[in-house]
């Protein structure tokens, strides 16, 4: 039976009470203004309500219920304090434009998060306010684009990225108003340097590079890469990704990156709630740093204070309405503090750890690993080709039958150079036990893709629901419930 | 784990970094604290911040929030899901969504929501660039903004839209309103879209009729930007004019969001069914399995960023799944009648503010009718009266001068449902008393 | 083996060219190049009054993962597009040469038709590129 939508528990006048003041008087304005209908709500009780959705809850999967081996996404466990503390009272009732004289407390751990965030990438000076990995992205190809125009050098429109790069870096730089221009990767996993020193010069305003990348390995030759675009003219943009992999291991700074975006929701573990909130605080080498995008916190004597317009006047601007995801830094800082230097390092110790143990067994239960030769950073890749062209079991059929075994399917078709992959990224809260499930996992759907692959290509059958009419969905778009709609007729 | 690898120890799985660039240690960042350290920690912070009563709105608004809103958004199943790729997995996160898409539809009387954005500025910035995408009628790049709408919002939407090309141009304002008069003079132009804030940002009410029915004229699409709160009571713009907005967006926070210094809270979305398509950001649809039931999934993916990369409609990939979750909960605990009380009550608290406080001397109350913000003019710079009524831990409202100057020593105020008579009152006796003694001018 | 009518050019992007008897030339997408898409779901055709140079990128084809550009492959005028595929895309999936057709273009250089590949080129085109 599946859960009604909220809109068919509804009765006629049922509320839930005690929520909304008693008796407010009438409204006032014109009628020129009011709305003739009420809209369309719910109608129903609080326990109404508190049973829905917890029912709907228990419908997902999700890193307190299941291995979410999610590939490049860092789907760790969220430790329930931050949560805890970044809901304290006063945190959450702070107004945003209350003086600064009534935000002390908040500022002290925004001032030392971007002092924490400079020390684990070695940039100079960060920006928390950038509302997502994407938004980030936006930031710094801004400041890159500012920089050049800064120095009159407006023709440098064309940002490089590699081919397996997220989807989000050619729609950056498309929406800031340059042209993405991708090269090929080698056969060993890194950039092609021959093809990135033919697409530099005096048009490049620079690269697009994570690392690890999202292949799963590191590049390599990332000084090299720095040296050449950086003789071009151009600038090198971190997608802090993969942090995770490398965190107290390596610096973006040193590596030669000019400008940086973190995903505070993989790296720090801040929660990925459903699609988010998350955060992608930039940071930036001395070059960037009047071009950071503002609000910034600064200090005054011994006073925190918002740095503006008024103080960075090269500054990129706003990017949000106030300073950006406050409750997410807020976790972001619970989290640092509670692991400190020692434990930032051992997260990428066991997030590796983890990573190169799962992609071993799975190379000796005889799994194609696309870069079996390289070492695996926080994640690897396993190729479904060979399966796939002998049984017809594609990569989304095993995703699927994953599912029915109680774990969370990997990334499947990205990045998309290697066909039928799955990109796995254990974390490093994960057990070994919980490993070596998901790898008998894998080896017993493999074996029922050739002894029969009917029962694989016939998953999900334990879930709330089996595949889905994707097509139907587009073709006939049911995206507001309406009363008499029926979508079994 | 070491020996089935086949190395030594973990440092050897670091070394395909080159020497060169490996760190043995981080720098300036404290030791690791335990769980009782840190609560004392971020207890001793929080204190630093307490105790004040807000007057000021100004886009973020403190409402009562049911304990039941975050007792379930912060449930380990939606908190720490992700993204529902993985549909079969996710119907939960996925039915949530399709809900609030429903009761925004419902509340704009549009046709179409999709499943949020970053915030109110950032959702205004991409439904301006969906205007501009969607218009076929107007080619056009310039979009017309009314000078009543969120000044922040104007700088934000500037700012992500100007490396597309495309330019924002002012309207103003006159008494609280969008200047009718000033459209003659935009009359030889074409435009993408026009932008109309209801209420405005400095809560008055504008005359958003004959402005739409004078854009749809010319070809314009309409962007309505509304405080959802105010729709439980104000005409939706969906029923603007005789064809209604044609995109709405706005901040979501009012919908059980914290105001937390400013976020995370969320951006909603929502058009005409036919211009979908250009509608940036995640859409839930209904659709049946392979068993004929219904499922959720999520619907229209060929516009997303991961798959049409540098011809993605936006680089947005998340919508704040979370924040959704909660004011999904909120308006099911609320109804349509929940939030008419508060939107009314609102309403009323704003108006003994503004009546109470407009009775000292040197102060007039400028615009109405107004929602739930008004406007006060004051015969000095408000700068100071906030630093000294600051001190007494009343936080008076939002300093206009610097966004409008036009309006003199403006400070706009908001009371909503949360302020009590008496916390009004020790306002206005506080106000008072700092008016009328000399150290203040 | 995809169908390869020959009564028609073909492009090295999978689009099919027909020239018809009042001049104007009718575009598609190929047998070959709809089952690789698999179901489509919507078609967005150009602008009313667009001019197409050959090689832009005039149409997107929508299945439910992925977004295609179609190439114009040759250069012209827009004289009509196929409005039936705004309510039934799949038409392209269940007659990609007759009923699912595109855009009927007025070629500004009719002499670009010959630089296409005929029938057989392009079925051995497609069986080159799938080996």
């Amino acid at each position: 039976m599946p859960e009604p939508i909220i809109f068919e528990l509804s009765a006629p006048g049922r509320r839930a009470g005690g929520h909304a003041p008693a008796s407010p008087p009438a409204a006032d304005f014109p009628a020129q203004y009011l709305r003739h209908d009420e809209p369309l709500l719910p109608e129903v009780s609080e326990l109404q309500v508190v049973r829905h959705f917890t029912r709907l809850s228990q419908l997902n999967y999700s890193i307190d219920t299941h291995f979410y081996p999610l590939g490049s996404c860092t789907m760790k466990y969220n430790p329930r304090v931050c949560n805890r503390l970044a809901m304290l009272p006063e945190f959450i009732e702070r107004h945003p434009l209350a003086a600064t004289e009534h935000g002390q407390g908040f500022l002290e751990c925004m001032y030392e998060l971007q002092d924490m965030l400079k020390a684990v990438t070695g940039m100079t000076a960060i920006s928390l306010t950038p509302m997502a990995g994407a938004q980030g992205e936006f930031a710094g190809v801004a400041m890159i684009r500012a920089y050049h125009d800064a120095r009159g050098e407006s023709d440098r429109r064309e940002i490089i990225v590699p081919d397996a790069s997220h989807g989000t870096n050619p729609a950056t730089a498309t929406m800031c108003g340059c042209t993405a221009v991708e090269i090929p990767t080698g056969p060993d996993g890194d950039v092609d340097l021959d093809a990135l020193r033919r697409v530099v010069g005096p048009a490049t305003a620079g690269i697009m590079l994570t690392n690890p990348s999202t292949l799963g390995v590191f590049e390599r030759q990332i000084t090299e890469i720095a040296d050449i675009v950086h003789k071009a003219g151009g600038l090198l943009y971190y997608d802090g990704a993969n942090l995770n992999a490398i965190l107290g291991r390596a610096l973006p700074a040193d590596m030669g990156f000019d400008v940086i975006h973190l995903n505070l929701h993989k790296t720090f573990s801040t929660p990925h709630g459903g699609g988010g909130p998350g955060s992608g605080v930039v940071g930036v080498n001395e070059r960037l740093a009047p071009f950071l995008p503002v609000p910034i916190v600064g200090r005054d004597g011994e006073q925190y204070v918002w740095l503006t317009e008024a103080d960075r006047p090269q500054s990129i601007g706003r990017l949000s309405a106030f300073m950006g995801n406050a409750g997410i830094l807020l976790r972001a800082y619970v989290y640092m503090r509670l692991l400190g230097a020692d434990g930032m390092r051992r997260v990428s110790e066991f997030a590796t750890l983890n990573a190169n143990y799962l992609m071993k067994r799975l190379q000796m239960a005889g799994f194609e690993v696309t870069f079996a030769e390289r070492r695996a950073s926080h994640e690897f890749i396993v190729s479904l080709q060979s399966i796939t062209k002998e049984t017809g079991i594609s990569a989304m059929d095993f995703a699927k039958a994953l599912l029915d075994r109680g774990f969370h399917a990997p990334t499947t078709y990205f990045p998309l150079l290697v066909p039928e992959c799955l990109l796995i990224e254990p974390t490093e809260t994960e057990t070994r036990q919980e490993l070596d499930a998901f790898v008998a996992a894998l080896v017993e759907i493999r074996d029922l893709a050739y002894k029969s692959p009917d029962t694989i290509q016939a998953a999900p059958i334990s879930m709330p629901v089996r595949r889905l009419d994707d097509v139907r969905a587009v073709r006939q778009l049911d995206v507001v419930w309406q009363p008499d709609n029926d979508p079994t007729e | 784990m070491l020996s089935a690898i086949g190395v030594a120890d973990t440092e050897t799985l670091f070394d395909e970094i080159p020497a060169a660039l490996r760190i043995n240690e981080l720098n300036n960042i404290p030791a690791g604290m335990g769980e009782a350290a840190i609560t004392r920690l971020m207890r001793s912070r929080a204190a630093k911040d307490a105790g004040v009563v807000s007057f000021i709105g100004a886009g973020a608004y403190e409402h009562h929030i049911p304990a039941a809103v975050w007792d379930l958004a912060t449930r380990g199943e939606f908190y720490s899901a992700y993204t529902p790729y993985q549909a079969e997995a996710s119907q939960g996160t996925l039915q949530v969504i399709y809900e609030y898409q429903s009761m925004m539809a419902n509340l704009t009387g549009l046709d179409v929501s999709n499943a949020s954005l970053y915030d109110g500025a950032t959702a205004f910035a991409e439904a301006c660039l969906m205007a501009v995408r969607s218009n076929r009628k107007v080619n056009s790049r310039k979009i017309l903004v009314s000078r009543s709408v969120n000044p922040v919002y104007r700088t934000v939407a500037r700012r992500l839209t100007e490396g597309q090309g495309i330019e924002l141009v002012e309207i103003s304002c006159r008494d609280g309103q969008t200047e009718l008069a000033a459209l003659d003079g935009l009359a030889a132009e074409e435009f993408a879209a026009v932008c109309l804030q209801q209420p405005t940002f400095l809560g008055t009410l504008d005359d958003v009729d004959t402005l739409t029915d004078w854009a749809h004229a010319k070809q314009m699409f309409v962007i309505a930007i509304c405080n959802p709160m105010s729709l439980a009571i104000l005409r939706p713009p969906g029923e603007w004019g005789a064809a209604g907005a044609d995109i709405a967006c706005g901040e979501g926070q009012p919908f059980g969001i914290p105001v937390a210094s400013g976020g995370p809270y969320f951006g909603y979305l929502v058009c005409r069914q036919q211009i979908v398509r250009q509608m940036p950001g995640r859409i839930v649809g209904r659709t049946v399995d392979i068993d004929g039931k219904p499922g959720f999934t999520l619907t229209l993916q060929a516009r997303e960023q991961h798959i049409r990369r540098s011809k993605a409609t936006s680089n947005i990939c998340t919508n704040q799944g979370l924040m959704v979750t909660a004011a999904t909960i909120y308006l099911s605990l609320l109804g349509s009648d929940g939030l008419r009380r508060i939107a009314l009550q609102c309403h009323a608290n704003t108006k003994v503010l503004a009546e109470k406080l407009g009775e000292t001397d040197g102060v007039t109350v400028m615009f109405e009718p107004f929602f739930h913000e008004a406007v006060l003019q004051f015969d000095r710079p408000v700068g100071p009266l906030i630093k000294a009524l600051g001190q007494q831990n009343i936080l008076v409202g939002y300093d206009l001068s610097a966004d409008y100057p036009e309006l003199g020593h403006a400070l706009l105020v908001c009371a909503t449902e949360m302020r009590t008579a008496a916390e009004i009152a020790a306002y206005a006796a506080a106000l008072e008393s700092v008016m009328s003694s000399s150290k203040v001018t | 083996m995809s169908e390869v009518p020959g009564d028609r050019k073909y492009s090295g992007e999978h689009e099919w060219v027909q020239l018809l008897d009042d001049g104007l030339v009718m575009i598609g997408i190929t047998d070959h190049a709809q089952e690789a898409l698999g179901e489509l779901v919507y078609v967005e055709q150009p602008e009313d009054g667009a001019t197409l140079a050959k090689g832009d990128a005039c149409i997107v084809i929508e299945s439910v993962k992925a977004a295609s550009d179609v190439y114009a492959p040759i250069s012209g005028a827009l004289a009509e597009a196929n409005d039936a595929l705004a309510d039934e895309p799949e038409l392209v999936n269940k007659s990609p040469y007759e009923e699912g057709w595109l855009v009927k273009i007025d070629p500004s250089d009719p002499a670009e038709l010959d630089e296409l590949m005929d029938a057989d080129a392009y079925s051995q085109f497609l069986a080159e590129s799938s080996g």
